[in-house]
Protein backbone atom coordinates (compact mmCIF):
# COMPACT_ATOMS: atom_id res chain seq x y z
CA UNK A 1 0.00 0.00 0.00
CA UNK A 2 1.15 3.38 -0.61
CA UNK A 3 -0.04 7.17 -0.51
CA UNK A 4 -3.60 7.84 -1.89
CA UNK A 5 -4.30 9.62 -4.78
CA UNK A 6 -5.87 13.01 -3.84
CA UNK A 7 -8.95 13.76 -5.86
CA UNK A 8 -9.65 17.39 -4.85
CA UNK A 9 -12.90 19.89 -5.85
CA UNK A 10 -12.27 23.40 -6.17
CA UNK A 11 -14.94 25.82 -5.06
CA UNK A 12 -15.10 29.50 -6.54
CA UNK A 13 -15.81 31.72 -3.95
CA UNK A 14 -17.39 35.71 -4.40
CA UNK A 15 -18.16 37.30 -1.35
CA UNK A 16 -19.27 34.01 0.73
CA UNK A 17 -20.85 32.38 -2.43
CA UNK A 18 -20.13 29.86 -4.40
CA UNK A 19 -19.83 31.47 -8.21
CA UNK A 20 -20.42 28.39 -10.34
CA UNK A 21 -23.85 27.21 -10.60
CA UNK A 22 -24.22 23.96 -8.60
CA UNK A 23 -27.25 21.94 -10.24
CA UNK A 24 -26.94 18.06 -9.35
CA UNK A 25 -27.33 17.90 -5.39
CA UNK A 26 -30.13 17.91 -3.40
CA UNK A 27 -28.71 21.41 -1.56
CA UNK A 28 -30.87 23.80 0.99
CA UNK A 29 -28.75 26.34 -0.69
CA UNK A 30 -26.61 25.40 -3.46
CA UNK A 31 -24.96 28.68 -3.20
CA UNK A 32 -23.27 28.09 0.32
CA UNK A 33 -19.80 26.64 0.13
CA UNK A 34 -20.19 25.33 3.57
CA UNK A 35 -22.70 23.20 2.66
CA UNK A 36 -20.98 21.88 -0.59
CA UNK A 37 -17.96 21.27 1.83
CA UNK A 38 -19.95 19.34 3.84
CA UNK A 39 -21.11 17.29 0.79
CA UNK A 40 -17.90 16.98 -1.14
CA UNK A 41 -16.79 15.43 2.44
CA UNK A 42 -19.15 13.14 2.63
CA UNK A 43 -18.79 11.82 -1.16
CA UNK A 44 -15.17 10.72 -0.67
CA UNK A 45 -13.13 14.16 -1.34
CA UNK A 46 -9.44 13.97 0.13
CA UNK A 47 -8.99 17.56 0.28
CA UNK A 48 -10.79 20.66 -0.40
CA UNK A 49 -9.60 24.03 -2.28
CA UNK A 50 -11.51 27.48 -1.69
CA UNK A 51 -10.60 30.14 -4.43
CA UNK A 52 -11.67 33.48 -2.79
CA UNK A 53 -12.17 35.31 -6.13
CA UNK A 54 -14.07 38.30 -4.01
CA UNK A 55 -12.89 41.85 -5.37
CA UNK A 56 -13.53 43.74 -2.27
CA UNK A 57 -12.76 44.15 1.14
CA UNK A 58 -15.68 42.92 2.46
CA UNK A 59 -15.44 40.28 0.32
CA UNK A 60 -12.57 38.86 1.49
CA UNK A 61 -13.59 39.20 5.04
CA UNK A 62 -16.91 37.19 4.24
CA UNK A 63 -15.15 34.55 2.94
CA UNK A 64 -12.96 34.04 6.04
CA UNK A 65 -15.99 33.73 8.02
CA UNK A 66 -16.72 30.87 5.63
CA UNK A 67 -13.37 29.22 6.03
CA UNK A 68 -14.29 29.45 9.63
CA UNK A 69 -17.33 27.93 9.78
CA UNK A 70 -16.30 25.01 7.03
CA UNK A 71 -12.95 24.04 9.35
CA UNK A 72 -16.08 23.57 12.53
CA UNK A 73 -18.06 20.96 10.70
CA UNK A 74 -15.36 19.38 7.56
CA UNK A 75 -12.57 17.54 9.41
CA UNK A 76 -10.40 17.18 6.02
CA UNK A 77 -7.49 19.86 4.21
CA UNK A 78 -9.01 22.78 3.31
CA UNK A 79 -6.41 25.61 0.70
CA UNK A 80 -7.89 28.87 0.32
CA UNK A 81 -6.41 30.31 -2.28
CA UNK A 82 -6.92 34.05 -4.09
CA UNK A 83 -5.67 37.65 -3.40
CA UNK A 84 -3.39 36.33 -0.69
CA UNK A 85 -0.42 38.73 -0.93
CA UNK A 86 1.51 39.06 2.20
CA UNK A 87 2.31 36.76 5.45
CA UNK A 88 -0.29 38.57 7.61
CA UNK A 89 -3.20 37.33 4.82
CA UNK A 90 -1.78 34.00 5.77
CA UNK A 91 -1.94 34.20 9.42
CA UNK A 92 -5.44 35.21 8.87
CA UNK A 93 -6.47 32.25 6.79
CA UNK A 94 -4.58 29.61 8.80
CA UNK A 95 -6.06 31.43 12.06
CA UNK A 96 -9.36 31.11 10.54
CA UNK A 97 -8.87 27.27 10.04
CA UNK A 98 -7.49 26.74 6.78
CA UNK A 99 -4.62 24.43 6.66
CA UNK A 100 -3.12 24.90 3.31
CA UNK A 101 -3.00 28.50 1.37
CA UNK A 102 -2.40 29.00 -2.11
CA UNK A 103 -0.31 32.08 -3.67
CA UNK A 104 -0.56 33.05 -7.26
CA UNK A 105 -0.06 36.23 -8.83
CA UNK A 106 1.44 37.99 -5.59
CA UNK A 107 4.50 35.57 -5.94
CA UNK A 108 4.83 36.29 -9.10
CA UNK A 109 5.38 39.88 -8.83
CA UNK A 110 7.90 39.12 -5.75
CA UNK A 111 9.08 35.75 -5.23
CA UNK A 112 10.30 36.34 -1.61
CA UNK A 113 6.79 35.88 -0.25
CA UNK A 114 7.32 32.53 -0.61
CA UNK A 115 10.24 32.22 0.96
CA UNK A 116 8.74 34.31 3.95
CA UNK A 117 5.62 32.70 3.95
CA UNK A 118 7.48 29.20 4.28
CA UNK A 119 10.16 30.36 6.78
CA UNK A 120 7.14 31.73 8.90
CA UNK A 121 4.96 28.58 9.00
CA UNK A 122 6.39 25.89 7.36
CA UNK A 123 6.25 24.75 3.73
CA UNK A 124 3.69 22.47 4.31
CA UNK A 125 1.61 25.81 4.17
CA UNK A 126 2.18 26.90 0.92
CA UNK A 127 0.79 25.97 -2.55
CA UNK A 128 2.06 27.52 -5.28
CA UNK A 129 -0.76 28.21 -8.04
CA UNK A 130 0.74 28.30 -11.84
CA UNK A 131 -1.87 29.15 -14.34
CA UNK A 132 0.83 27.41 -17.42
CA UNK A 133 0.12 27.20 -20.79
CA UNK A 134 2.29 26.07 -23.92
CA UNK A 135 3.85 29.49 -25.82
CA UNK A 136 2.36 29.80 -28.89
CA UNK A 137 4.15 30.93 -32.20
CA UNK A 138 5.03 34.69 -32.14
CA UNK A 139 5.36 34.70 -28.65
CA UNK A 140 7.80 35.11 -26.23
CA UNK A 141 9.64 32.14 -26.23
CA UNK A 142 10.85 30.30 -22.83
CA UNK A 143 13.36 27.02 -22.77
CA UNK A 144 10.91 25.05 -21.75
CA UNK A 145 8.38 25.85 -24.37
CA UNK A 146 5.69 26.60 -21.51
CA UNK A 147 5.00 30.16 -19.86
CA UNK A 148 3.08 31.21 -16.81
CA UNK A 149 0.03 33.81 -17.34
CA UNK A 150 -1.83 35.73 -15.12
CA UNK A 151 -5.53 37.13 -15.55
CA UNK A 152 -6.84 34.35 -16.09
CA UNK A 153 -4.92 33.03 -18.64
CA UNK A 154 -5.24 36.22 -20.75
CA UNK A 155 -1.45 37.67 -20.29
CA UNK A 156 1.63 36.12 -20.26
CA UNK A 157 4.03 37.11 -17.14
CA UNK A 158 7.13 36.55 -18.92
CA UNK A 159 8.31 33.45 -16.79
CA UNK A 160 9.13 30.16 -18.13
CA UNK A 161 6.35 27.65 -16.21
CA UNK A 162 8.83 25.18 -15.49
CA UNK A 163 11.57 27.14 -14.20
CA UNK A 164 9.09 29.39 -11.80
CA UNK A 165 7.46 25.81 -10.43
CA UNK A 166 11.43 25.10 -9.59
CA UNK A 167 12.31 28.13 -8.46
CA UNK A 168 9.19 28.09 -6.37
CA UNK A 169 10.09 24.75 -4.61
CA UNK A 170 13.54 25.82 -3.84
CA UNK A 171 12.17 29.25 -1.92
CA UNK A 172 9.93 26.63 -0.24
CA UNK A 173 6.90 26.17 -1.79
CA UNK A 174 5.97 22.60 -0.35
CA UNK A 175 2.99 21.62 -3.53
CA UNK A 176 2.32 22.95 -7.20
CA UNK A 177 -1.02 23.80 -7.83
CA UNK A 178 -0.63 23.51 -11.62
CA UNK A 179 -3.30 24.63 -13.89
CA UNK A 180 -3.24 23.74 -17.33
CA UNK A 181 -4.30 27.00 -19.04
CA UNK A 182 -4.71 25.39 -22.57
CA UNK A 183 -6.74 22.27 -21.49
CA UNK A 184 -9.01 24.73 -18.95
CA UNK A 185 -12.82 24.01 -19.90
CA UNK A 186 -11.85 21.78 -22.51
CA UNK A 187 -12.76 18.88 -20.91
CA UNK A 188 -10.88 16.82 -23.22
CA UNK A 189 -8.62 15.86 -20.28
CA UNK A 190 -5.40 17.17 -18.44
CA UNK A 191 -2.13 18.52 -20.33
CA UNK A 192 0.15 15.37 -19.67
CA UNK A 193 3.24 16.82 -21.37
CA UNK A 194 2.75 20.05 -18.85
CA UNK A 195 2.63 17.82 -15.92
CA UNK A 196 5.24 15.47 -16.94
CA UNK A 197 7.76 18.37 -17.44
CA UNK A 198 6.93 19.86 -14.00
CA UNK A 199 6.96 16.51 -12.50
CA UNK A 200 10.85 16.11 -13.94
CA UNK A 201 11.65 19.53 -12.14
CA UNK A 202 10.51 19.24 -8.97
CA UNK A 203 10.26 16.81 -6.21
CA UNK A 204 7.35 17.96 -4.21
CA UNK A 205 3.97 17.16 -4.76
CA UNK A 206 2.31 18.39 -7.89
CA UNK A 207 -1.77 18.57 -8.14
CA UNK A 208 -3.13 18.50 -11.51
CA UNK A 209 -5.78 20.67 -12.75
CA UNK A 210 -7.70 21.81 -16.26
CA UNK A 211 -9.21 19.74 -18.34
CA UNK A 212 -10.84 16.93 -16.74
CA UNK A 213 -14.07 15.65 -18.95
CA UNK A 214 -14.40 11.86 -17.59
CA UNK A 215 -13.54 9.47 -15.12
CA UNK A 216 -10.72 8.21 -17.76
CA UNK A 217 -9.40 11.09 -17.63
CA UNK A 218 -7.31 11.25 -14.27
CA UNK A 219 -5.15 7.93 -14.31
CA UNK A 220 -3.16 9.06 -17.44
CA UNK A 221 -2.40 11.92 -15.34
CA UNK A 222 -1.00 10.31 -12.07
CA UNK A 223 0.77 8.34 -14.64
CA UNK A 224 2.08 11.32 -15.91
CA UNK A 225 3.22 12.39 -12.63
CA UNK A 226 0.51 13.81 -10.69
CA UNK A 227 0.20 13.02 -6.62
CA UNK A 228 -3.44 14.85 -6.62
CA UNK A 229 -6.13 16.03 -9.19
CA UNK A 230 -8.28 18.74 -8.83
CA UNK A 231 -11.58 19.52 -10.66
CA UNK A 232 -14.34 22.49 -10.28
CA UNK A 233 -16.76 22.23 -12.88
CA UNK A 234 -17.04 18.61 -13.52
CA UNK A 235 -18.09 18.24 -9.78
CA UNK A 236 -20.07 20.71 -9.23
CA UNK A 237 -22.44 20.06 -12.53
CA UNK A 238 -22.50 16.42 -11.69
CA UNK A 239 -20.89 15.12 -14.82
CA UNK A 240 -18.52 13.77 -12.58
CA UNK A 241 -18.84 12.18 -9.04
CA UNK A 242 -16.06 11.88 -6.99
CA UNK A 243 -16.51 8.49 -6.09
CA UNK A 244 -16.68 7.51 -10.09
CA UNK A 245 -13.35 9.24 -10.32
CA UNK A 246 -11.50 7.22 -7.78
CA UNK A 247 -13.19 3.56 -8.76
CA UNK A 248 -11.19 4.59 -12.11
CA UNK A 249 -8.17 5.57 -10.56
CA UNK A 250 -8.49 2.70 -8.95
CA UNK A 251 -9.04 0.38 -11.25
CA UNK A 252 -5.66 1.61 -13.06
CA UNK A 253 -3.90 0.57 -10.41
CA UNK A 254 -3.50 3.42 -8.19
CA UNK A 255 -4.32 3.66 -4.87
CA UNK A 256 -7.39 5.63 -3.52
CA UNK A 257 -8.77 6.20 0.32
CA UNK B 1 -22.28 20.61 30.97
CA UNK B 2 -22.09 17.10 31.57
CA UNK B 3 -19.46 16.31 35.03
CA UNK B 4 -19.04 13.05 33.26
CA UNK B 5 -17.14 14.54 29.96
CA UNK B 6 -13.59 14.51 30.39
CA UNK B 7 -11.50 18.05 30.36
CA UNK B 8 -9.02 18.48 27.81
CA UNK B 9 -6.68 21.29 27.11
CA UNK B 10 -5.06 22.50 23.60
CA UNK B 11 -1.94 23.96 24.29
CA UNK B 12 -2.00 27.01 22.58
CA UNK B 13 1.59 28.51 21.87
CA UNK B 14 1.13 30.01 18.42
CA UNK B 15 0.80 27.10 15.93
CA UNK B 16 -0.69 27.15 12.88
CA UNK B 17 -4.66 26.19 12.73
CA UNK B 18 -5.82 24.92 16.58
CA UNK B 19 -8.85 25.30 15.94
CA UNK B 20 -9.41 22.27 14.31
CA UNK B 21 -7.85 20.76 16.72
CA UNK B 22 -10.18 22.12 19.51
CA UNK B 23 -13.29 21.43 17.39
CA UNK B 24 -12.48 17.50 16.11
CA UNK B 25 -11.43 17.17 20.34
CA UNK B 26 -14.88 18.51 21.06
CA UNK B 27 -16.49 16.03 18.42
CA UNK B 28 -15.20 13.08 20.17
CA UNK B 29 -16.30 13.57 23.41
CA UNK B 30 -14.68 16.25 25.16
CA UNK B 31 -14.97 19.91 26.97
CA UNK B 32 -12.11 21.70 25.64
CA UNK B 33 -10.26 24.55 26.14
CA UNK B 34 -7.53 26.47 23.95
CA UNK B 35 -4.92 27.56 26.69
CA UNK B 36 -1.49 28.36 27.26
CA UNK B 37 -1.81 28.74 31.30
CA UNK B 38 0.94 26.43 32.93
CA UNK B 39 -2.03 25.42 36.08
CA UNK B 40 -4.96 24.25 33.62
CA UNK B 41 -2.43 22.74 31.37
CA UNK B 42 -1.30 20.86 34.41
CA UNK B 43 -4.36 19.97 35.21
CA UNK B 44 -6.84 18.85 33.16
CA UNK B 45 -7.87 14.94 32.16
CA UNK B 46 -5.91 15.44 29.02
CA UNK B 47 -3.33 17.75 27.16
CA UNK B 48 -3.22 17.86 23.31
CA UNK B 49 -0.19 19.17 22.04
CA UNK B 50 -0.76 20.14 18.29
CA UNK B 51 1.69 21.66 16.15
CA UNK B 52 2.87 22.56 12.47
CA UNK B 53 5.75 23.78 10.90
CA UNK B 54 9.86 23.80 11.96
CA UNK B 55 10.53 21.85 14.94
CA UNK B 56 12.50 24.52 16.01
CA UNK B 57 10.27 27.18 15.82
CA UNK B 58 8.14 25.06 17.52
CA UNK B 59 10.10 24.13 20.34
CA UNK B 60 10.76 28.05 20.56
CA UNK B 61 6.87 28.42 21.29
CA UNK B 62 6.48 25.50 23.22
CA UNK B 63 9.58 26.61 26.03
CA UNK B 64 7.83 29.85 25.95
CA UNK B 65 4.87 28.59 27.46
CA UNK B 66 6.95 26.55 29.55
CA UNK B 67 5.66 23.62 27.16
CA UNK B 68 8.38 21.28 28.09
CA UNK B 69 8.01 21.18 31.94
CA UNK B 70 4.06 20.79 31.70
CA UNK B 71 4.39 17.88 29.44
CA UNK B 72 6.93 16.29 31.74
CA UNK B 73 5.27 16.95 35.08
CA UNK B 74 2.19 15.30 33.60
CA UNK B 75 3.39 11.97 32.20
CA UNK B 76 5.66 11.76 35.92
CA UNK B 77 1.83 12.05 37.38
CA UNK B 78 0.44 9.46 34.49
CA UNK B 79 -1.21 12.09 32.99
CA UNK B 80 -2.41 11.49 29.49
CA UNK B 81 -0.55 13.99 26.33
CA UNK B 82 -1.45 13.56 22.98
CA UNK B 83 1.44 14.71 20.41
CA UNK B 84 0.58 15.67 17.04
CA UNK B 85 2.32 16.10 14.18
CA UNK B 86 5.51 18.49 14.95
CA UNK B 87 4.08 18.25 18.38
CA UNK B 88 4.97 14.31 18.25
CA UNK B 89 8.53 15.06 16.64
CA UNK B 90 8.81 17.49 19.54
CA UNK B 91 8.56 14.35 22.33
CA UNK B 92 11.91 13.13 20.92
CA UNK B 93 15.63 14.14 21.72
CA UNK B 94 16.33 16.40 18.69
CA UNK B 95 15.50 17.73 15.21
CA UNK B 96 17.95 17.77 12.50
CA UNK B 97 16.57 20.48 10.05
CA UNK B 98 18.74 22.56 7.29
CA UNK B 99 21.76 20.50 9.16
CA UNK B 100 21.09 22.47 12.25
CA UNK B 101 19.94 20.22 15.55
CA UNK B 102 17.42 21.31 18.32
CA UNK B 103 17.06 19.59 21.14
CA UNK B 104 13.57 18.40 21.53
CA UNK B 105 11.64 17.14 24.79
CA UNK B 106 13.65 14.15 25.15
CA UNK B 107 10.86 12.02 26.47
CA UNK B 108 12.06 9.44 23.69
CA UNK B 109 15.57 9.21 22.48
CA UNK B 110 16.25 9.10 18.97
CA UNK B 111 16.68 11.95 16.37
CA UNK B 112 13.45 13.30 13.67
CA UNK B 113 15.31 14.06 10.20
CA UNK B 114 14.39 14.71 6.68
CA UNK B 115 12.28 12.02 5.06
CA UNK B 116 14.61 9.95 2.13
CA UNK B 117 11.73 9.82 -0.47
CA UNK B 118 11.24 11.18 -4.09
CA UNK B 119 8.51 13.43 -3.25
CA UNK B 120 8.46 14.83 0.20
CA UNK B 121 6.44 16.21 1.67
CA UNK B 122 4.82 13.32 2.38
CA UNK B 123 1.09 14.70 1.53
CA UNK B 124 -1.59 12.52 2.01
CA UNK B 125 -3.89 10.03 2.69
CA UNK B 126 -1.65 6.74 4.01
CA UNK B 127 -1.89 3.49 5.37
CA UNK B 128 -0.20 2.62 8.18
CA UNK B 129 1.46 -0.67 10.02
CA UNK B 130 -0.17 -0.89 13.91
CA UNK B 131 0.53 -3.37 16.32
CA UNK B 132 -2.10 -6.01 17.63
CA UNK B 133 -2.63 -4.87 21.36
CA UNK B 134 -2.86 -1.10 20.14
CA UNK B 135 -6.31 0.46 21.97
CA UNK B 136 -5.64 4.06 19.98
CA UNK B 137 -6.19 2.28 16.61
CA UNK B 138 -9.31 -0.19 17.80
CA UNK B 139 -11.74 -0.51 15.30
CA UNK B 140 -9.58 1.50 12.14
CA UNK B 141 -6.74 -0.37 11.71
CA UNK B 142 -6.73 -0.19 7.94
CA UNK B 143 -8.00 2.94 7.71
CA UNK B 144 -6.31 5.65 5.81
CA UNK B 145 -4.69 9.03 7.72
CA UNK B 146 -3.62 11.81 6.54
CA UNK B 147 0.04 13.40 6.99
CA UNK B 148 1.58 16.42 5.33
CA UNK B 149 5.48 16.26 6.78
CA UNK B 150 8.87 16.07 5.17
CA UNK B 151 10.49 15.07 8.76
CA UNK B 152 9.80 12.01 10.48
CA UNK B 153 11.23 10.01 13.38
CA UNK B 154 13.04 7.07 11.03
CA UNK B 155 14.32 5.02 13.33
CA UNK B 156 12.69 4.21 17.14
CA UNK B 157 15.94 3.31 19.37
CA UNK B 158 14.48 3.30 22.98
CA UNK B 159 15.46 0.19 24.64
CA UNK B 160 12.88 -1.90 26.71
CA UNK B 161 13.52 -4.58 29.29
CA UNK B 162 11.48 -7.19 31.04
CA UNK B 163 10.49 -4.78 33.71
CA UNK B 164 9.20 -1.67 31.32
CA UNK B 165 6.50 -2.38 29.16
CA UNK B 166 7.66 -1.63 25.74
CA UNK B 167 5.46 1.25 23.52
CA UNK B 168 3.51 0.75 20.98
CA UNK B 169 4.86 1.99 17.60
CA UNK B 170 2.92 1.99 15.07
CA UNK B 171 4.60 2.29 11.05
CA UNK B 172 3.89 4.30 8.11
CA UNK B 173 5.98 4.17 4.68
CA UNK B 174 6.50 7.04 1.64
CA UNK B 175 8.54 6.56 -0.72
CA UNK B 176 10.29 3.87 0.49
CA UNK B 177 11.33 5.40 3.58
CA UNK B 178 9.63 4.06 7.33
CA UNK B 179 8.94 6.48 10.10
CA UNK B 180 7.27 6.44 13.04
CA UNK B 181 3.42 7.35 12.41
CA UNK B 182 2.40 6.91 16.15
CA UNK B 183 3.40 5.83 19.53
CA UNK B 184 1.09 4.29 22.60
CA UNK B 185 3.11 4.88 25.54
CA UNK B 186 1.23 4.61 28.67
CA UNK B 187 -0.15 8.23 29.19
CA UNK B 188 2.04 9.32 26.30
CA UNK B 189 0.42 9.22 22.59
CA UNK B 190 1.13 10.45 19.86
CA UNK B 191 0.29 10.96 16.03
CA UNK B 192 2.74 11.94 13.05
CA UNK B 193 -0.59 11.91 10.82
CA UNK B 194 -3.58 15.03 11.70
CA UNK B 195 -6.29 13.49 13.17
CA UNK B 196 -7.96 16.25 13.16
CA UNK B 197 -8.22 16.00 9.56
CA UNK B 198 -8.27 12.44 9.04
CA UNK B 199 -12.31 12.57 8.51
CA UNK B 200 -14.20 9.68 10.56
CA UNK B 201 -11.05 7.38 10.68
CA UNK B 202 -9.46 10.73 12.65
CA UNK B 203 -12.66 10.95 14.70
CA UNK B 204 -12.81 7.71 15.47
CA UNK B 205 -9.07 7.65 17.19
CA UNK B 206 -9.66 10.66 18.83
CA UNK B 207 -12.54 9.10 20.39
CA UNK B 208 -10.31 6.18 21.20
CA UNK B 209 -8.34 8.65 23.54
CA UNK B 210 -10.95 10.85 24.91
CA UNK B 211 -12.22 7.48 26.28
CA UNK B 212 -9.11 6.49 27.72
CA UNK B 213 -9.16 9.67 29.72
Amino acid sequence: MSLAVRVIPCLDVDGGRVVKGINFLDLRDAGDPVELARTYDAEGADELTFLDISASHEGRATTMEIVSRTAEEVFIPLTVGGGISSVDDVDRLLRAGADKIAVNTAAIHRPELVAEIADRFGNQVLVLSVDARRVTAGGASTDSGWEVTTHGGRKSAGLDAIEWARRAADLGAGEILLNAMDADGTEDGFDLDLIAAVRREVTIPVIASGGAGAVDHFAPAVDAGADAVLAATVFHFGTLRIADVKGALGAAGHPVR
Amino acid sequence: MNPARSQVVVLDYGSGNVRSVVRAVERAGAEVTLASDFDAALESDGLVVPGVGAFAACMAGLRAVKGERIIGRRLAGGRPVLGICVGMQVLFEQGVEHGVTTEGCSEWPGVVSRLQAPVVPHMGWNTVEVPDETSLFSGIQDERFYFVHSYGAREWVLETNDRTRAPLVTWAEHGGDRFVAAVENGPLTATQFHPEKSGDAGAALLRNWVASL
